[in-house]
């Protein structure tokens, strides 16, 4: 992205007595993207959003908003708004009148107010429901609420705070399908939280991976899921197999690497030495399956046992026991040419995947 | 069997409680001045009561004393429920706990305190000393109601509408105010009971020419209990009965 952040973080650092929630981190954030700070829960994520809010105050760092310093300035002042996890909709006050606060505050007129609340209305797809007092609501029209009452202050960034965690899973996917459908409307910044990695790669441009108030790789969901850049990010997004390995020799751009006694080449993009001990990492799916009846060829392949095998309808699930104790998981699609290959278990097996599809670290 | 034991039990708790409030009524309608005999049905005590009868000055100051001390102890002790869940401050779990200790503590110990204290101040006890004191006894109940709702919210409102664009100020108007509603009625309705038949702590801190209603009824009786006290407490019973209704009405509808 060329154009210049909308929101910069600089060293940001935040104590609460002793514990640092987040340390000295920097991001920044583009215009109209849509941002996802992914993390385990205690990570730090939601700090760093309720800093941009204005809620929590910089231990030191800074903050800027379109180029100019943001410390010390509060909520009220600040040009973002935030749905909170909870909704926390005004209990006393209808839908019409939770929307409205935000521009009575800033002392709209009566007229500008209807028509740009029945507005946000209208883009959550709530209109008709505007008298109703917010516990005659359903958990998912509350969402919708607390998104419009957002949204009608027309922020520059928009900060959600896990805003899907408390609905249940199809409303979840509706709601998923619902702030995408948003932010493209809208074309405002959106920074997501959330410690769900699937909503994080179904939804954002972004994904910046958080881990004990650091920030440990930041870039599309592409690149977070298949080009991990440590051992945090790999097993905190999705399933994947590691296989301790060591360096046997090094050629241009790629490498053999000794695993459990057989050769397998791979990529090698961080520069591996020589004898240098390695870790192997592969996705459940990236890796292929071959009854030892068909197996033909001698190429390099780990031998195993199927312990279990778990049918899922789009794709089968295998649980393999390698022949040296390690346990992997691996996830087949069915295709047309291997219809007929039915996994029993206590079959024997081979494993192996293509060049370049695993991830050395 | 069992439905028919619930409903005498509970008929013998109801009767237990009400039946001396209803001979008291009766009796304030029976035309004698001294007996317990029924002589017959009379308004008169209730035309003395309201016409020269030396309740009617004591029942006024009553009624204003309870009024302002209701209100005043209502606002600070609004105020100081929201300052106890607002702010994180030094000395404030024990300063919540001094609150409980000034609800517990005896009226007698309560009321001699207060006066050892004006004494001490140089204040001449009157209408002015009464009213502080008080003030002093409803607000711990007011604090106490108040902050027991309060606490109950979502922490995350008041961040909304200060995300908003609420100041301090303004989130408290429309926010905290409305939210708090049923439970400063509360609070004010005990505040205006609790001051209005006080007798222990009154007896201590009011003056020897500034008489209020508990105390004047105490004194009367001494000398035997008229039926114009009769009819006064009927009265306010009837009274006690519509502020309930009032408050249950109010409470519900902003539930």
């Amino acid at each position: 992205m060329e154009k210049p952040p909308i929101v910069c973080l600089q060293g940001v650092t935040k104590r609460f007595d002793d514990v640092t929630a987040v340390d000295s981190l920097s991001l920044d954030i583009y215009q109209g993207e849509f941002l996802t700070l992914l993390g385990p829960s205690g990570c730090g994520k939601t700090t760093v959003l309720r800093l941009i809010a204005g809620f929590e105050t910089l231990t030191s760092g800074e903050i800027s908003m379109n180029g100019s310093r943001l410390n010390g300035t509060p909520p009220n002042k600040r040009n973002v708004n935030t749905v909170f996890q909870s909704y926390a909709l005004f209990p006393h006050m209808s839908v019409f009148e939770n929307i409205a606060f935000g521009l009575r505050m800033k002392q709209y007129e009566a007229k500008a107010i209807q028509g740009q609340v029945m507005e946000a209305l209208d883009i959550v797809k709530m209109t008709g429901l505007e008298m109703r007092m917010p516990h005659q609501l359903s958990g998912g029209q509350q969402q919708r609420v607390a998104m419009a009452r957002a949204i009608v202050n027309k922020p520059q960034v928009l900060l959600l705070d896990e805003p899907l965690s408390a609905l249940d899973y199809r409303l979840r996917q509706e709601m998923e399908i619902e702030l995408k459908r948003v932010h493209r409307q809208l074309g405002i910044t959106f920074v997501f939280v959330t410690h769900d990695q699937e909503e994080a790669i179904s939804m954002s441009d972004r994904i910046a991976v958080m881990n004990e108030g650091r920030i440990e790789q930041i870039g599309t969901p592409i690149q977070i899921y298949e080009e991990p850049e440590n051992m945090f990010v790999a097993k905190f997004v999705g399933e994947i197999n590691v296989f301790d390995g060591s360096v046997r020799e090094v050629n241009n751009g790629s490498a053999v690497v000794d695993i459990h006694g057989e050769s397998f080449p791979v990529q090698n993009r961080k520069k591996f030495g020589i004898g240098s001990d390695v870790k192997v990492l592969l996705r459940p799916e990236d890796i292929q399956v071959t009854v030892d009846e068909e197996w033909t060829n001698g190429e390099p392949s780990l031998a195993g046992r199927v312990e279990e095998v778990i049918y899922k309808g789009k794709t089968v699930d295998l649980i393999v026991k390698l022949d040296d104790g390690e346990t992997i998981f691996v996830t087949q699609f069915f295709n047309e040419d291997q219809e007929n290959v039915i996994y029993r278990e206590g079959q024997r097996v081979h494993i192996t995947w293509l060049y370049g599809w695993e991830v050395v670290l | 069997m069992k439905r028919a034991a619930r409903f005498i039990y509970l008929t013998c708790i109801y009767l237990f409680l009400y039946v001396p409030i209803f001979v008291l009524i009766a009796y304030s309608f029976n035309d004698t001045k001294y007996s317990t005999n029924w002589q017959g049905f009379t308004w008169k005590w209730y035309e003395q009561l309201f016409t020269d009868s030396p309740l009617k000055e004591a029942l006024v100051n009553s009624l204003v004393i309870a009024l302002l001390s209701s209100v005043t102890a209502t606002l600070l002790g609004t105020l100081g429920a929201f300052a106890f869940y607002r702010y994180r401050f030094l000395g404030r779990k024990v300063m919540y706990s001094f609150i409980y200790i000034v609800m517990m503590s005896p009226d007698i110990v309560m009321g001699i305190s207060l006066l050892m204290f004006f004494i001490t101040i140089g204040l001449a006890t009157g209408p002015l000393t009464l009213l502080l004191a008080h003030i002093t006894f409803c607000l711990p109940f007011v604090v106490v109601t108040v902050y027991s709702r309060i606490s109950g919210f979502d922490r995350n409102i008041i961040d909304v509408a200060k995300d908003l664009g609420a100041s301090e100020l303004q989130m408290f108007r429309h926010i905290m105010m409305p939210m708090l509603m049923p439970a400063i009625i509360a609070g004010w309705l005990l505040s205006f009971t609790l001051s209005l038949d006080d007798v222990v702590v009154s007896f201590f801190t009011t003056g020897p020419t500034f008489e209020i209603l508990p105390l004047k009824i105490y004194s009367m009786v001494r000398l035997g209990i008229k039926p114009e006290i009769n009819a006064l407490s009927a009265v306010m019973f009837l009274l006690s009965l519509v502020t309930v209704t009032v408050a249950h009405l109010v409470t519900k509808e902003n539930r």
